[in-house]
């Protein structure tokens, strides 16, 4: 027998083919643990083509017959396409994109505690027509406030299995993975969907579902549901014409709408949102006769932690005291592994240096690849420690009533309150804080943050700050308890913080007027206990975006910049500083300080601004090398003497000002001098255009604020 | 009938109407948001704005821009 043979499916099956399957859900209803439950940690994470939605698959482990493929899609609540999130995974279900494998089953969670707002999407995904495993997660949850459900019923009226799953203790687990099997072997076929509608009804419908046989590749079965959508909500329709490819499809399907509408009003059926009336008409019967309700108290744990962790005044204390903690850990505590990667990166420059020969070779060793490999490794213990955190709030089901907590505060810059914690993170590192947009559904409130985030001063400028304050502002006491040199420093932070406020607000009205704006309807789940499992994979999760995606362009550009550094190859003689002055970057500091100047800034500072696009902090070392400062660091004296020293040749005056200082620290405080932060924004918007405006409009705005502070400064005869 | 954002802590009521736009309608009846639904007010965030609702055995908390167009009879 032929194993390709396509009349024989069950042959099909069985050969080397992988079969593909889907995992659906509500957010909160514990899908992600099923997913890891079911593939164990084989599996890959990547992006929709063109799209930010994350993608994820793995194989599910345990099924020999089968080679089976799971693809967890976006966590949703409906099939409507209101977001980009329910637009791919219904795109995915009903298998439109060429690129995308055909979806063979569907595995629908479900959590058993809140059943009725479940059902919703589980009918839907029924009526596509698919062959559907509901799996009803949180049973225990279901039982512990008091709910028995009659799940032989459910799956009766449903006309799919049903298993019951407790997927934090992965029980129900290996039932649900030999259902997959025995459904995917023998799939039942199922002529009806849930949704019981009527012959006058289904014949309103007919000019819609006409229509989608005739454009639209849906299945017959899935026809009806798909009818019913289109007449209900405009959503539905407006996506099936993006997907139009002809003028006369999309004047058939505008057309084909009014006529449906129009036979519903005339009987006075109304038309808007009718799929969700029907729908839940049909769900509060169900429920009715599949769920045994038992008068109980309501969760008392609940309750009493609501009451304290939403309070009106001890609400907000705790999320302050919570915000200290992340940010004392992702600023401090990591500082002890960071510098630990840093020793070893230089110890093992030390000991390759020693192995290979001097020359090209170990130079693009030691100070290319291994370099470079370090600014990827070196931003793990921030990202871990964040993320840490993240996946803990997330689990307990508090970084939701942090949102809660926050919005109307965020709400008066355009943003909604989960927007805190990225912002907040990056003032540590803008890595992580970009990396932890994603708990921000809204991709328009998504996307602002990421813009904005790079503007808060993070840990990589205080090296800058700390050495031209050092040098160039005198320590005069300031109205007794301050100094001037404190003053300044937090003169920076609140330069970045305000202008980030404009940025956003700006942000808003010039350029995201078209996409839609948040709606902020967030689910408050259940509090639960962490999973410890869970919260240990998140953070690998993380860590292997971030080094696979974000670090290969890190490298890369580490390459390319060693590259400018190194070359044209100088003679060894040379002082260090003599050398970088030769090489392709000094000769663009040269050629760039005509523009610069005006700014305050020398040839000099010019290298420096090219290099510390690795890092903002090898400013400092670029210095030290030009002016040959053996081990420069911020707190250098030799360094900090040798800028104090330095002379104009033209006027014979002080080169480095206290003004020049002033002004280079606001151009770091505005200007995006990270590879990390553009790979990292690239990987995350999943384009090339957004890491482009970033760099544009925040160098742009740096320039600007630069030349502000150095010609305003001359004018008022400041330095 | 009065705007659900007009409710105290701890009032019950069931829901008439549902406003808004095209999607926030949509994004709230999916939810499980429909006239004839009863729902319960549970409280207000510190500065007053979003709300937190109890219906369908779950919380689920909305603007009071979004409340504000839910008409509901105290019950």
């Amino acid at each position: 027998m032929s194993l390709s043979s396509p009349e024989d499916a069950h042959t099909s099956l069985l050969s080397d083919a992988w079969i593909d399957i889907a995992l659906i859900g509500n957010p909160n209803t514990g899908k992600t643990s099923i997913f890891n439950a079911l593939t164990g940690l084989r599996h890959k994470i990547g992006n929709y083509p063109g799209v930010t939605v994350e993608r994820k698959s793995g194989m599910i482990s345990g099924s020999d017959r089968l080679r089976i493929r799971l693809h967890d899609l976006p966590g949703l609540y409906s099939l409507n396409p209101k977001s980009l999130d329910e637009r791919i995974a219904k795109e995915a279900l009903i298998g439109v994109s060429p690129d995308q494998p055909p979806i063979r089953l569907v595995v629908v969670v479900a959590d058993a505690s809140n059943l009725s707002r479940n059902l919703y999407l589980v009918t839907q995904v029924i009526d596509l027509g698919l062959p559907v495993v509901a799996a009803l997660n949180m049973m225990d949850d279901a039982r512990a406030s008091g709910l028995h459900i009659d799940t032989k019923t459910l799956s009766a009226r449903l006309n799919v299995p049903v298993v019951p799953v407790i997927a934090s203790r992965a029980e129900g687990i290996d039932h649900l993975r030999k259902t997959i099997c025995a459904v995917l072997e023998n799939p039942l076929p199922r002529e009806e969907g849930t949704l019981r509608i009527d012959e006058a009804l289904k014949n309103d419908l007919k000019p819609l579902t006409g229509w989608l046989s005739e454009y639209t590749s849906l299945a017959p079965s899935a026809q009806t549901a798909e009818a019913l959508r289109i007449a209900s909500s405009d959503l539905a329709g407006d996506a099936w014409m993006q997907g139009a490819h002809t003028a006369a499809c999309k004047n058939d399907l505008q057309t084909q709408t009014r006529e449906v509408r129009a036979r519903l009003e005339e009987r006075h059926i109304a038309w808007r949102m009718l799929e969700a009336t029907l729908r839940y008409r049909q769900i509060d019967e169900l429920y009715a006769a599949t769920v045994h309700e038992t008068p109980m108290e309501v969760q008392r744990l609940h309750v009493r932690l609501d009451r304290v962790l939403t309070h009106r005044i001890a609400g907000p204390a705790i999320v302050l005291l919570v915000f200290a903690l992340i940010f004392q850990t992702i600023f401090s505590w990591a500082e002890a592994p960071m510098t630990v990667i840093e020793t070893g990166v230089g110890d093992l420059n030390h000991h390759v240096a020693r192995l290979i020969p001097e020359g090209t070779l170990q130079s693009l060793t030691t100070d290319g690849v291994i370099t470079g490999v370090g600014a990827v490794v070196v931003f793990l213990p921030q990202i871990l420690f964040l993320f840490f955190f993240l996946a803990l709030l997330e689990d307990t089901g508090y970084l939701a009533r942090i949102a809660f907590l926050m919005d109307r505060l965020m709400r008066s810059i355009g943003l909604s309150g989960r927007a805190v914690i990225p912002l907040l993170s990056s003032f540590a590192c803008a890595i992580p804080g970009v990396m932890a947009t994603r708990t921000i559904s809204n991709w328009r409130d998504r996307l602002i943050t990421i813009m904005i985030a790079p503007l808060m001063s993070c840990s990589a400028r205080l090296p800058v700050y700390i050495l031209m304050i050092g040098t160039f502002i005198p320590d005069t006491p300031v109205l007794g308890v301050f100094s001037l040199p404190g003053l300044t420093l937090l003169a920076m932070y609140l330069i970045g913080m305000s202008i980030a406020v404009l940025a956003a607000l700006v942000l808003n009205r010039l350029f995201m007027r078209n996409m839609p704006s948040d709606t902020f309807i967030i689910e408050l789940p259940p509090y639960r206990r962490p999973s410890l499992k869970w919260i240990l994979l998140q953070m690998y999760e993380r860590a292997k975006v971030f080094v696979s995606d974000a670090g290969r362009i890190i490298v890369a550009i580490s390459i390319v910049l060693w590259f400018l550094a190194s070359y044209p190859r100088p003679t060894s003689e040379d002082p260090p500083g003599e050398r970088i002055a030769q090489s392709y970057a000094g000769q663009v500091g040269h050629a760039i300080e005509p523009i610069i100047a005006p700014l305050g800034f020398d040839w000099k500072l010019g290298i420096g601004l090219i290099t510390s696009f690795a890092a903002r902090e090898v400013m400092v070392s670029t210095l030290a090398t030009i002016y040959n400062v053996e081990d420069g660091n911020e707190e250098s004296v030799d360094l900090r003497t040798a800028l104090r020293n330095e002379i104009n040749p033209a006027t014979g005056a002080p080169q480095y000002t206290p003004l020049v200082a002033v002004s280079l620290m606001v151009f770091f405080v505005l200007a995006c001098q990270c590879m990390a932060t553009v790979a990292i924004v690239g990987r995350e918007t999943n384009s090339w255009r957004w890491p482009v405006v970033m760099i544009v409009y925040m160098t742009g705005l740096a320039y600007l604020g630069s030349l502000v502070v150095f010609q305003g400064g001359r004018m008022i005869g400041w330095g | 009938m009065i705007p659900l954002d007009q409710l105290n802590p701890g009032d019950k009521a069931i829901i008439r109407s549902i406003g808004g736009t095209t999607a926030e309608e949509a994004h709230l009846m999916e939810m499980g948001l429909l006239p004839g639904t009863p729902v319960e007010f549970v409280k207000r965030a510190p500065l007053g704005d979003p709300i937190e609702l109890r219906v369908r055995r779950y919380h689920l908390s909305i603007r009071c821009a979004e409340a504000h167009r839910i008409l509901v009879d105290k019950t």
